[in-house]
């Protein structure tokens, strides 16, 4: 998947099929193919040169009970945020 | 507390309009990032691991209840309701938004307050002695030099793109509480033979992946001559500091490389040159800042010692607090308040929007409308009768800020690590969560006495771990969570930087090493023996057969 974070807000978004930005995981691409995977980082790419998005890169990720995971803890945390409860 | 002339003010308010421009000029895309993120980092605008995150100075942590209440304004209108007190006594909030950071910055400049040089290869927000100013032990009030410092160090045109970042701390006190012998440059205020105060210069401490211990290079300077010697100092790294080499490219690295000696050489050379010329400081400007910082109107009262006794003696909840919490105040009738932001409950130094404003109530209250940041992410009301102490404690323990673990085992330091920072290994706020936790037997944490536990999650090393009585440094290890440990380091006039136990440990296993640990100081301990220098006396081997195992 795409993993970014959008420029006016900052907060971390997936590419959609449709090439449009998610907060949500369940509705990012997943490239199956690595054919698919460039075509979504060019796609991607071209968010960042318009300046819809920062930093836009590919990420690994596991499918465990139909829930994606992204393979690398950090970027696990990244994509589901802090793994200690927000202040309230 | 110092506040603004007409010049500090100006330069805020036209920064502020200048990043406006800037942030509109990005969000329509007339700048890329690459141009940009310079211009934010200026202004102490990151971007974190799940969004921006911006940086506030809080100069030398001292905050007033106005500004407090800002703060708390900033964190409900444009955070999530919440702010972290980090261990450079500045406060971060970690989900602010870009097109919303001009008008935080204008809310935050109508309070004095502002992001500049909170991040790049500048001069940082000097910081100091949390208890500066109130503290029985201490010879002369540093905030006066802190504030010298911020004015000739604020947008210093010389000193803007230096090769690193760069820190200064300074204390007033014999018992350093500021760190000063970690940062690039620490003064340390004492007497001279004659009696006449100055400072002890201290250069190249530091910690990150390259920890050093700072090295004295003059055992004496004149208050009179501080800037002009600063600016020697700062010449020199300038010049001959690296720039090829981001991770070798801080003073302390020139000054381990050149020699303490040489460094002081080429500084010597370099002031006599700039020595008795503009940058001399007359008392007369001396007197003027101190005017800033002239001692609030103290009744004149005895020390509470009978009726405070017995509130104590009828409420152990209360006593535990007072006896952790309390510090020395130079005035009679007034203690020193520690606010421990180490509640069981939140991250280190995180405090929330409500808690901020009852804390700006309650400083208007018990303390002379003033709050101080310290360096190991708590608050201090410093100013607080002995006659309110326990109507103050009862309103702490409604809004959760009465834990009563100053210097205690749960009063850890802990960076926001990878549930937050980009740069991360590991996490390091649930370990301090989990040591919390394990740790939760009041009479065991006495006993277990003073004890700072420090954790990074990289080799950065904001969390302080080098100079932890226990340091914990998160690594990535193939792609796990591990931690490794450092042994008595300490951060006091006494530094010294922790030794490496040995292998590290995975996350599930780190809160049982420190139990290891701890139980080994237990058992060989002698009578009232702190940890530092039961470890100090008996050295690595007991902690790491208890670790280990014997070889
Ligand atoms: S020590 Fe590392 S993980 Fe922790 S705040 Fe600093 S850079 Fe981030």
């Amino acid at each position: 998947m795409i993993i970014a974070n959008t420029l006016a807000d900052g907060f971390v978004v997936f590419l959609t099929e449709a090439h449009s930005w998610t907060n949500d995981i369940t509705k990012g691409a997943v490239a199956e193919t690595d054919e698919q995977a460039e075509s979504l980082l060019t796609a991607a790419k071209q968010a960042e040169q318009t300046n819809v998005v920062i930093d836009p890169y590919l990420i690994p990720i596991n499918i465990e009970d139909g829930l994606r995971k992204p393979t690398e803890y950090r970027e696990y945390i990244r994509a589901t945020g802090p793994t200690v409860p927000i202040p309230s | 507390m110092y506040r603004y002339d007409e010049f500090d003010a100006r330069l805020v308010t036209e920064r502020v309009e200048q990043f406006r421009r800037q942030a509109q000029r990005r969000l329509s895309g007339e700048l890329t990032e690459d141009q940009f993120k310079p211009l934010r980092l200026m202004n102490g605008l990151y971007l974190q691991l799940h969004a921006y995150m911006m940086r506030i100075n809080i100069p030398y942590g001292a905050l007033s209840s106005k500004q407090m209440r800002q703060l708390a304004h900033i964190a409900r209108t444009y955070d999530k309701g919440y702010g972290h007190f980090t261990t450079r006594q500045n406060i971060q909030y970690n989900w602010i938004q870009l097109k919303n950071v001009p008008d935080a910055l204008a809310d935050l400049a109508a309070v004095e307050m502002h992001g500049i040089q909170s991040s790049g290869n500048c001069i940082r927000n000097t910081t100091s002695d949390q208890y500066a100013g109130v503290a029985r032990d201490e010879l002369e009030d540093p905030r006066v030099y802190c504030e010298i410092i911020r004015q000739w160090s604020t947008l210093h045109p010389e000193f803007s793109f230096l090769p690193r970042k760069f820190k200064i701390a300074v204390t007033g006190s014999p018992n350093d509480r500021a760190a000063v012998k970690l940062h690039d440059i620490g003064l340390r205020m004492h007497q001279n033979e004659q009696g006449k105060t100055g400072f002890e210069v201290i250069v190249g401490g530091g910690q990150g992946r390259t920890p050093f211990v700072g090295k004295t290079i003059r055992d004496w300077l004149a208050p009179e001559h501080l800037l002009s010697y600063l600016e020697a100092i700062l010449r020199v790294y300038n010049l001959d500091g690296r720039r090829d080499n981001k991770y070798k490219a801080r003073i302390k690295i020139l000054v381990h490389q050149i020699g303490t000696d040489e460094f002081r050489r080429l500084v010597d050379t370099e002031w006599q040159q700039i020595k008795d010329g503009a940058l001399n400081l007359p008392q007369s400007e001396i007197d003027r800042i101190n005017a800033y910082f002239t001692p609030p109107a103290y009744a004149q009262i005895d020390d509470e010692t009978e009726s405070l006794n017995e509130q104590r003696t009828q409420n152990p909840a209360f006593d535990a607090w007072v006896q952790a919490n309390l510090a020395e105040h130079k005035v009679s009738g007034y203690s020193i308040v520690n606010i421990s932001l180490k509640s069981p409950k939140l991250p280190p130094g995180d405090v929330t929007a409500v808690q901020m404003d009852a804390l700006a109530d309650l400083a208007d209250e018990y303390s002379f409308s003033e709050l101080r940041v310290n360096h190991r992410q708590n608050l201090v009301l410093a100013d607080v009768p002995q006659k309110d102490l326990l109507s103050l404690w009862t309103k702490l323990i409604e809004l959760d800020l009465a834990t009563p673990n100053i210097g205690l085992i749960s009063d850890i330091i802990a960076c926001p690590g990878l549930d937050y920072c980009a740069l991360a290994n590991a996490r390091s706020i649930p370990l301090a969560q989990e040591i919390h936790q394990r740790f939760q037997d009041i009479d065991k944490v006495h006993d277990i006495g003073e004890l700072t536990i420090n954790i990074s999650g990289c080799m950065n090393a904001c969390g302080h771990h080098h100079v932890g009585h226990i340091g914990i440094l998160g690594v990535d290890k193939r792609g796990k969570e591990f931690y490794q440990f450092t042994l008595g380091g300490s951060s006091d006039q006494n530094a010294s930087l922790g030794d490496r136990t040995g292998k590290g440990f995975p996350a599930d296993e780190a809160v049982n090493a420190v139990e290891k640990i701890l139980n080994t100081y237990i058992m060989v301990r002698n009578d009232g023996e702190r940890f530092l220098e039961t470890y100090r006396r008996v050295g690595m081997k007991p902690f790491k057969e208890a670790l280990y195992g014997s070889a």
